[in-house]
């Protein structure tokens, strides 16, 4: 089945606490998606998604791979990274929860929303975490014609 | 409204974009110094009124894919930022006028907030 295999397949390098260059892969995965031709109201929340994610591991890990695969009518996003991990996953997605330190906060980041909103703009998210290795973030998204005002060709 | 009548109102100055740019229209606005909030609330097309000024406010407006931003009570960006909106062709205005009063103005206007636009 041509139609189940992937369109497209990128990887990314993310450097922890690099505030010069963090939101470059999202910026590319944005023009990638808008080149293959996805609904805008759909390119925009995975776009949203990749930012949140990006931006936790430069502000939380040392480094990370941004990995994204784009099928025809949907797109896989995994985040790997070496860093502190997560103690309480549950904790972590408390609205208003964050434990981003001072420096971050004066950006404008660190309200505690990262993860909510993740979970929000994408259609399926598992994290898993393990204290002082790293942290997996999977995100899937679906085109979907009640949420992204457009229908795909099956 | 377009962005060159925003920039009447608010009596700001264009620290990017040219004459075609302006000619877009805001489906609505938000004020923020979150970039948290405006990732999780902010609408499409939105123009955004905030104090920050630091490149990171660029990329929330890429991804969420916003018209412009006026960068209130006279603060000047960075090079960095500004290159960056020149970049992503972002239009950025830059009033004197603080943030409660440029929000007011453009509210008085009709411009709706981001929760009352679909």
């Amino acid at each position: 089945m041509a139609d189940r295999d992937p369109l497209y397949e990128v990887s990314r390098e993310i450097v922890g606490a690099d505030f010069q260059s963090s939101g470059d892969i999202s910026g590319e995965l944005k023009k990638i998606l808008l080149q293959a031709g996805f609904p805008p109201p759909f390119i925009r929340r995975i776009v949203i998604a990749a930012y949140e994610a990006e931006m936790n591991v430069v502000i939380h890990a040392f480094k990370g791979t941004f990995t994204t695969v784009i099928y025809h009518d949907k797109v896989h996003i995994n985040i790997n990274d070496e860093g502190p991990g997560i103690p309480d996953l549950e904790l972590a997605f408390q609205e208003g929860y964050s434990t981003a330190p001072p420096h971050v906060r004066e950006l404008g980041f660190g309200a505690g929303y990262g993860l909510s909103n993740m979970r929000k703009c994408s259609d399926a998210l598992e994290i898993d975490s393990r204290v002082g290795v790293g942290t997996r973030v999977s995100m899937d998204f679906l085109v979907n014609s009640q949420r992204d005002g457009a229908e795909v060709e099956k | 409204m377009t962005l060159q009548e925003i920039k009447d109102i608010l009596e700001a100055e264009v620290l990017v974009g040219g004459n075609k740019d302006l000619k877009a229209e805001p489906s609505s606005a938000c004020g923020s110094d979150l970039l948290s909030d405006v990732l999780a609330f902010s609408k499409e097309r939105s123009l955004l009124l905030t104090g920050l000024t630091n490149p990171q406010v660029i990329r929330t407006a890429e991804m969420s894919d916003l018209i412009g931003i006026v960068f209130v009570r006279g603060k000047r960006p960075d090079s960095a930022t500004l290159d960056l909106a020149g970049v992503k062709k972002i239009p950025i205005l830059a009033p004197r006028l603080p943030m409660y009063e440029a929000c007011g103005r453009l509210y008085r206007s009709g411009i709706r907030g981001c929760s009352e636009v679909k």
